[in-house]
């Protein structure tokens, strides 16, 4: 291994800046002059404005300008735009009602923006909104997800009827129906996937600059995906053309999926830097952002797996309705169907699948990405009937795993659902998390725990998922609105260090780190002479963005195809330097050798030559050694896991504590063992947030209870034990790096382990399901209606 | 939120009566109270400075008396604005019994909120109500003159709702007769005392 390279857990190149506070974020970023935004936001779920009265706002100290909705309107702005088109089974395109950057007659979600508020200091932006009336005449909230398609339910928009936004199936029903009429054992499940908040640790912020001499636009903000951001604020709202719209997103605190879409808020900050000609910013408020980022999951579920004698899965169907929340945010109907249902086929052969998904609206907070975004929905219902199946069908949770999975032998593997899995090693997965779990030994630990006056319990989960995105073409067909490559430009300097520019963006990946090691270890060039710079339009040629784990595989593989345009250039500089034939030149680790002999040069002097061209062949070259690619996967890639949890209960009380969790991922090739241990870290701990903590609650008329962190439950250190991570590699044959996605797997397989394991251990009283979060109340609720029952 | 509360009320009536018709008196009562005006003989207005937790605000509130049996109970409903802060609206039934020489007023009031106070201040909300309620009948009492010696021993409120103990007692005499010639009626006058009530549950603080 070649040192800093591939495979090489060095530490984190930017940890040195984010850790002793040398980071630039947004908010850090100051400009002379500048005026700040204060967003009024609405107090009600849903209401009438009859009138805003912003006279007085006017003629507060300091204020600038007062925008409403009608100003918008006026000025030509565009509504928010949504980046996948949904098609609903009836042929129909899915129901897209305009989200006005400002509310205009109504208001449908609390925290939704009425005015805002541009002023001279943060201060006095705050006061004069406070002299702003809004008449608001309320009416009834359209609120719980399973509950909105019912007749009395308030219409959230004029042309969604039922509040259905779209109406899609997936797979074959007759198919699916036939398994069940021949079905030995049918498991059934009624599940909640409740509404998260993914809790990015840096709020939202943006500044909008207008050069009024050049007639350019700057937005510097919080992103995942500046390129996206650029293209859908500029070309869908603010008609600002690319060639004049720069973005730049710094140093991000983190993204979850929901720094990706583009907010209200940005394009607001741009709008009123245009119009004033004066740079504008906005940092949210923890609070603002509890109810304004995009919050994530949010299904109501019943599903069922269909079972032979032998315990082999032969149907599944599944009925979900997703909530969409009041409006639809760039990919939110992306999520609940082709990150969702492709998925339901699982680690399993299962052969008949359908599925039928009801989006709706609701007078809540707009949903989209969270880690995972529609893969941790979909394990979670596959991996919990499994559970059940395995409980009808009296074997062992693991056994009835291994009589279903796809063998290895099996790949590429063509499920019922669409996706192509290109490569697996299920079973083997499975072997080592069995083992590494301590599976067989788990009666002992039970029988101490029940010693102890304690439940204890134990739950496999087998997630899978798709990453990558995507195949520009074949997203296309499913109705992505944009491609989705990655490009890359590779560009050596004089003196041999190297500059790398990508599409991506790092907000906690690693990128810096990982893309620095892929130049070392295949261009020879030491660690600390790598720069990858991203997230800026004007410097990285093009993006999609960093979100559904696909950085590495899409980002990765476009630097390693620019870096093979740099060897072919480089062979040929060097063939002319060592006065050999091109053929005979041979590169390897940043060194270039004639076969056959002990000539050779260093890619540094070849860089060298190519930037001081005093002995070149300039009639058969150009100067220079800057090359860029483009990479579009020809499919998703497809990590998976074998994961373990072990739970103990205090029947008392119903407190839960995870005591054990065994994760065994194959995420392909691993570039830096360090960097995606880091990453499953995260995820898992994010997942069993999800199991046992986390919760959006709304009151019945769509206020937001949960709406701090003393109210809204995060994991905390003690919420989790020391993690027992291990890994296989199957590598991944549809990319060079041979990689796969693992920013999200974690958040994918922790929660269905963790309540199979909460259900495992409730299943002596006759529990057979408990939703999430596995709070102590629920707990202790399911406690006692087992022993009511 | 739901609330429920008793007051035992000693004080002359005549005094009573005057105060809880007197705007101004009202006014300093009730802690942040920047206007208070009775517009109609069932309708007040109000605007206070408040802060719940986290959130502080002005409130402007209009309270509405209706269903009025005098002397028995009133029903009350009434709506706050806390402009940035959020909204409150909510209604209280308030019944009224004679307890030896004295009256207890118990009151049972449900209140929503919306907006920065429910997101941020809901779990805060009805402890500082009860607080708000506890602080102005101290006030009350005191400002009507009423010798805090009069109180009482038992006298005390209890909060059936949350279960915990709160209020202060208020110095108070038996519900008065209702007043002829140049007094106001007692449907007024406990209206009045309602009103204040309300405003302190439902537009300061709920």
């Amino acid at each position: 291994m070649r040192e800093g390279g591939i495979g090489a857990a060095v530490k984190r190149k930017e940890d040195f800046r984010l850790l002793t506070g040398r980071g630039t974020y947004t908010d850090d970023i100051a400009r002379p002059g500048e005026l700040f935004a204060h967003m009024l936001r609405s107090p009600h779920a849903h209401a009438a404005i009859s009138a805003v009265d912003i006279s007085a706002a006017e003629q507060a100290p300091g204020v600038v300008a007062v925008l409403t909705g009608p100003d918008a309107d006026a000025d030509g702005l565009g509504g928010m735009p949504c980046g996948w088109g949904i098609t609903s089974r009836d042929g129909t395109p899915m129901v897209e009602p305009k989200w006005p950057v400002i509310a205009q007659e109504t208001v449908r979600y609390v925290g939704e923006i009425v005015a805002a508020v541009i002023a001279e200091t943060a201060d006095q932006a705050a006061d004069a909104a406070a002299l702003i009336h809004v008449a608001y005449d309320s009416a009834p909230a359209c609120v719980q997800t399973a509950r909105a398609t019912e007749a009395d339910a308030p219409r959230v928009h004029e042309a969604a009827v039922g509040n259905i936004c779209f109406d899609w199936d997936l797979g074959d029903k007759e198919a699916a129906d036939s398994a069940f009429a021949n079905a030995a054992h049918v498991a059934a499940l009624d599940l909640v996937n409740q509404r998260i908040v993914p809790h990015p640790m840096e709020p939202r912020a943006a500044i909008a600059e207008f050069d009024v001499a050049a007639a350019k636009l700057t937005l510097h903000c919080t992103g995942q995906a500046a390129h996206a951001m650029r293209l859908l604020l500029g070309a869908f709202v603010l008609n600002q053309p690319e060639h004049k719209f720069r973005v730049v997103c710094p140093d991000v605190g983190g993204g979850f999926g929901t720094k990706v879409p583009p907010y209200c808020e940005y394009a607001i900050l741009c709008w009123a830097a245009r119009k004033l000609g004066r740079t504008v910013r906005w940092t949210g408020q923890r609070a603002e952002c509890f109810i304004t980022d995009t919050h994530g999951r949010d299904h109501a579920t019943k599903c069922e797996l269909a079972l032979d004698g032998e315990g082999k899965f032969t149907g599944l169907r599944v009925l979900t309705t997703a909530n969409m929340g009041a409006y639809l945010s760039a990919f939110a109907p992306l999520i609940p169907t082709y990150l969702y249902a492709t998925l339901f086929a699982g680690q399993y052969t299962t052969p008949a699948i359908w599925t039928n998904v009801k989006a709706v609206f609701t007078h809540t907070s707009p949903v989209d990405a969270l880690r995972g975004a529609g893969r941790p929905e979909a394990t979670y219902l596959v991996e919990r009937l499994v559970d059940e199946a395995a409980r009808l069908s009296g074997l062992d949770p693991v056994e009835i795993r291994r009589r279903n999975m796809i063998p290895a032998d099996a790949f590429p593997y063509q499920t019922p659902v669409a996706l192509l899995y290109d490569s697996g090693e299920y079973e083997r997965a499975l072997d080592i998390a069995v083992e590494t779990s301590g599976w067989n030994d788990f009666e002992a630990r039970r029988r101490d725990s029940e010693g102890a006056g304690k439940l204890r319990g134990i739950g496999f989960a087998a997630p899978i998922e798709a990453t990558g995105a995507a195949p520009s073409a074949i997203a296309g067909s499913l109705g992505a609105r944009a491609g989705l490559y990655e490009s890359a430009q590779v560009r050596f300097n004089a003196t041999g260090t190297v500059t790398v520019f990508v599409g991506t963006h790092n907000h906690g990946q690693g990128h810096e780190t990982t893309f620095a090691q892929l130049i070392t270890d295949k261009l020879g060039v030491p660690l600390e002479n790598v720069e990858v710079v991203e997230g800026d339009t004007d410097r990285a040629t093009m993006g999609m963005g960093t979100y559904g784990s696909r950085s590495l595989s899409v980002g990765g593989s476009a630097v390693d195809r620019a870096m093979d345009k740099i060897v072919e250039k480089g062979r040929k500089i060097a063939a002319h330097l060592m006065e050999a034939s091109v053929e005979d030149v041979e590169f390897d680790s940043g060194t270039f050798t004639v076969s056959g002999t002990d000539k050779s040069t260093s890619i540094a002097e070849v860089a060298f030559a190519a930037y001081v061209p005093h002995n070149y062949p300039l009639e058969e070259l150009e100067p220079g050694l800057d090359e860029q690619a483009y990479f579009d996967p020809v499919n998703f890639n497809f990590p998976y896991g074998a994961y373990v949890a072990e739970v103990e209960i205090d029947p008392e009380t119903g407190r839960l504590s995870v005591e054990r969790f065994t994760a065994v991922d194959d995420v392909g090739n691993i570039i830096n063992p360090m960097i995606v241990e880091g990453q499953v870290h995260g995820g898992v701990v994010h997942g069993i947030g999800q199991a046992v903590c986390e919760q959006v609650v709304f009151d019945d008329s769509g206020q937001p209870l949960t709406g701090s962190l003393m109210d809204y439950t995060l994991p905390r250190a003690d919420d989790v034990p020391s993690l027992t991570l291990d890994h296989t590699v199957t590598p991944c044959p549809m990319n060079p790096l041979g990689v796969k996605g693992v920013g999200e797997i974690g958040a994918i397989g922790a929660p269905a382990a963790v309540m199979n394991a909460v259900v495992n251990a409730l299943a002596p009283l006759g529990v057979t399901h408990v939703d999430m979060p596995a709070t102590s109340h629920a707990v202790w609720q399911a406690i006692q209606n087992a022993r009511a029952a | 939120m739901d609330m429920t509360g008793e007051y035992r009320i000693g004080a002359p009536r005549e005094r009573v009566w005057k105060a809880l018709n007197d705007p101004d008196v009202l006014k300093q009562c009730i802690a942040g109270c920047e206007m208070l005006d009775k517009t109609s003989d069932t309708e007040f207005s109000a605007r206070v400075s408040t802060r719940v937790g986290p959130v502080s605000a002005k409130f402007t509130g209009k309270v509405e008396l209706s269903e009025i049996d005098p002397p028995n109970g009133y029903r009350i409903s009434g709506e706050g604005q806390g402009g940035v802060a959020g909204f409150a609206r909510g209604g209280a039934t308030v019944k009224l019994t004679e307890d030896g020489g004295a009256t207890l007023l118990a009151y049972e009031a449900n209140a929503t909120v919306g907006g920065k106070l429910a997101q941020i201040g809901s779990r805060l909300i009805d402890s500082t109500a009860r607080k708000m309620a506890d602080d102005f009948f101290g006030k009350f009492a005191e400002t009507v003159g009423q010798a805090e010696e009069e109180i009482s021993g038992e006298a005390a409120a209890e909060d059936a709702g949350a279960g915990e103990e709160a209020a202060s007692a208020v110095a108070a005499e038996h519900a008065p007769p209702a007043a002829e010639g140049g007094g106001l009626s007692p449907a007024v006058w406990i209206g009045g005392l309602i009103a204040v009530v309300v405003i302190v549950l439902i537009v300061v603080l709920s």
